[in-house]
């Protein structure tokens, strides 16, 4: 635990020497496209109080000043699994974009889909030294939470506080300066296989990057996906990727919950390619063109040529009705979405007071999907597009980037986890010379 | 029946469509190719390759150029040729010496102190230390040295006017002007008898030669009795009048006393007496003395008056 916790703390420095220099890379490394964003920070200076910009949670910050994606290899169900392939798909994104933005980049964050993410709610609490609550008691409280046995390699990849509670009043965000007996507080662990994380920073060094930080996709596709107000009253965004589908569980603008379903675009892809003996190339195109999962009776005269090159006249000439690709396509989104329904019934989504939910990623492109979803999910559903930030590109703006787009918002404003608060002292073994010096910080 | 027409296919991403070896589908640089573009966008090294390389280049071309000797000196006297051969354009030659203000004497000191053989070039001329060689000479209160058009070098002098003539303690004669520069020698008083004559050490700082000339001016009526001025101890003035008579004169005000003096010479004809010494140095106490033999002569005609008997 400690060992992530220095981890953790290290690729927070390195993030503040990135803020320093002004310049760092956002990478998604997904199943079916990796794309990296090269970010300029200009400082809290660009713009004044008085032209009505505030801080934006961070976003007029920065700017985005490179964008590359790369059709993905060597990663699938959103982990990296032939890292040779990976290094060179990474090393082609960040080529790309470092030559738009014209800069070179030294320090990356980073988000995964897969890695089978798991979420804990820990509790702690402690008794109050002073009836006045300092952050020193934060700390105390946070590090006094039971932490579950998640098992032998799996590591911590977030834990946020998410609630705290004095006496009896909960639902607080920030109790400094509050007055009572005990501080309780809530806290979401995310955790994930420490093989993904140690695979893809491997792949990060071998490209001469360092990682200054990593996120859960799941996480970062709600904080640009969902609005402000599904954050607060309580969402879940579903992102639909190539090799994996993410879900996240938001209330009062805290992530509670996280999971992915380990089935994606790339199956409906594959059952398309199956089904109608075509090039999954071919499969894809036919998935981007013509699908849908909504079938109606004009679909059934809407005739798509399949083609092919094998010399046999009567395989090339083939072609399918629309409707037909249809009825291949939506079991298997069907599949995708019941499954994640019943991920979130896990969570228990329906008790939480609103029950937004928004689809996002590639594979909510598909047409349609939108009126099976809201047979499946539940009827508040709807297609989430990424936050607009300055200077992305037009091509980087579809739903496909929601995970890009949220880690540059993470990496302008991260939220506050664990490891941003000091360790007590007291979790030091005793006669340790850091305890004393702690002590000493602590009283003068 | 097969349709005669082909159906378009679309070709696969594998293969070219004219079937030989498949392309690449992802192109991805190579490790060395991706260090390299970063190493080319570290701002650094941009610089170093961007300017550096080729300065340095250009830099070694150059020393190997010239760290031959024959080569140095064949550029240096190229230079100097196309120098000259400019320089000694008809426009800038001087051709003649012109010396304007100066008599015919001090013009041929000027002329000697010119150093210039004619024609030549006014690049190689240096006024300035011309000027100043010409203004060493004694005689020259200030010299303008130009290069008028036509090729001349003209030359305005201005002679220093002598007022004095200074009889040293050694007894040479010079004359001084009137801020007591030196103008020239003289061998003989009597070749300037029209200049008055100072002697005495210090006679010729500027405010003793100022003073001397207001003296000169105020006794007019001496009616050349005047032989010289004598500078005493550098502070003050002794008129010496023929008959060796003196006038010791005060330090202050010297022209006021020999005024009263020439007063009492005009009421009493004092001047035209036996005295050998008219002491005016303390103002409010006048003091004759009178030549060895008139003392005698004056107490005997006393006596006569008297009607008393020598004895």
């Amino acid at each position: 635990m400690t060992d992530l916790y220095e981890n953790q703390r290290a690729m927070r420095r390195m993030r503040k020497q990135a803020m320093d220099r002004g310049v760092i890379a956002i990478l998604d490394v997904g199943s079916s496209k990796i794309a990296c964003l090269v970010l300029r920070f200009d400082g809290p200076d660009r713009f004044r109080e008085s032209d009505g910009v505030g801080s934006l949670a961070g976003q007029s910050s920065f700017r985005v000043i490179g964008a590359a994606t790369t059709r993905s290899r060597g990663v699938s169900f959103g982990e990296i699994d032939t890292m040779q392939e990976t290094e060179r798909a990474i090393r082609t994104a960040v080529q790309a974009a470092q030559k738009m933005a014209g800069v070179r980049v030294d320090h990356v964050i980073a988000a995964f889909a897969g890695a089978r993410p798991r979420s804990y709610g820990l509790d702690g609490q402690v008794d109050l030294a002073d009836s006045v609550v300092t952050e020193a008691d934060v700390a105390r409280v946070m590090a006094s939470c039971v932490v579950p046995d998640f098992g032998a390699g799996r590591e911590a990849l977030h834990a946020h506080p998410v609630n705290f509670a004095i006496d009896h009043r909960s639902g607080l965000i920030d109790p400094r300066g509050q007055i009572g007996n005990s501080l309780a507080a809530d806290m979401h662990l995310l955790t994930v296989e420490t093989q993904a994380i140690q695979n893809l920073l491997y792949c990060i060094k071998r490209c001469d990057l360092e990682l200054a930080g990593v996120a859960s996709s799941a996480y970062v596709s709600g904080l640009s996906a969902l609005v402000e107000d599904e954050q607060e009253l309580g969402a879940a965004c579903i992102d639909l990727g190539g090799g994996a589908t993410t879900l996240s569980v938001f209330i009062k603008k805290h992530m509670i919950y996280a999971d992915s379903v380990r089935i994606g675009g790339h199956h409906v892809t594959r059952d398309i390619s199956q089904g109608l003996q075509v090039h999954p190339s071919k499969a894809e195109s036919i998935k981007t063109r013509h699908g849908g999962v909504v079938a109606t009776g004009m679909d059934d005269r809407d005739m798509i040529p399949l083609g092919g090159d094998t010399g046999d006249w009567e395989h090339d000439q083939r072609s399918v009705s629309r409707s037909e690709v249809i009825g291949i396509m939506r079991p298997r989104v069907e599949e995708i979405l019941e499954e994640v329904r019943a991920r979130l019934d896990a969570a228990g989504f329906d008790h939480l007071p609103a029950q937004q939910i928004v689809l996002t990623g590639g594979g909510s492109q598909i047409l349609g999907l939108d009126e099976l979803a809201s047979r499946i999910l539940g009827q508040q559903v709807r297609l989430g597009r990424p936050l607009r930030v300055q200077g992305l590109p037009q091509a980087a703006t579809g739903p496909a980037f929601s995970a890009a787009v949220g880690l540059c918002l993470y990496s302008a404003h991260p939220q506050d986890e664990w490891w941003d608060f000091d360790i007590p002292a007291d979790t030091y073994p005793a006669r340790s010379l850091k305890r004393a010096v702690k002590w000493f910080r602590d009283n003068w | 029946m097969q349709p005669l027409k082909r159906a378009v296919t679309t070709p696969p991403l594998a293969r070219k469509p004219g079937g030989e070896a498949p392309v690449r589908r992802d192109p991805a640089p190579s490790r060395v190719a991706y260090r390299l573009n970063r190493l080319w966008l570290t701002p650094f090294y941009r610089r170093l390759l961007r300017i550096g390389v080729p300065v340095a280049v250009v830099g070694l071309i150059g020393l190997g150029y010239f760290s031959d000797e024959g080569r140095r000196s064949a550029i240096t006297d190229k230079i100097t040729e196309i120098q000259r051969s400019y320089q000694e354009r008809p426009e800038f030659m001087v051709q003649m010496l012109a010396i304007d203000g100066a008599s015919d004497e001090l013009a041929g000191d000027v002329r000697a102190l010119v150093p210039y053989e004619f024609p030549l070039s006014s690049f190689d001329m240096n006024l300035d230390t011309t000027r100043a060689a010409i203004e060493q000479l004694d005689a020259v209160a200030r010299a303008h040295v130009r290069i008028r058009s036509g090729g001349v070098l003209h030359v305005e002098v201005e002679e220093r006017l002598p007022v004095l003539v200074w009889r040293d303690r050694k007894n040479n004669l010079t004359m001084i002007d009137s801020t007591g520069h030196r103008v020239a020698p003289l061998i003989t008083r009597t070749q300037r008898p029209d200049l008055p004559l100072v002697a005495g050490t210090g006679a010729d700082k500027p405010e003793a030669v100022a003073e001397a000339q207001a003296l000169y001016a105020a006794s007019g009526p001496l009616n050349g009795r005047l032989r010289g001025l004598v500078r005493r101890g550098e502070r003050r003035w002794d008129v010496v009048l023929d008959r060796d008579q003196v006038i010791q004169l005060p330090e202050q005000d010297p022209v006021r006393a020999l005024e009263r003096v020439i007063a009492l010479d005009q009421a009493e004809d004092m001047l035209d007496r036996d005295l050998a010494v008219i002491d005016m140095r303390i103002p409010g106490r006048p003091t004759l003395r009178m030549a060895p033999g008139a003392v005698e002569k004056f107490r005997r005609i006393k006596s006569l008056e008297l009607g008393a008997s020598n004895g």
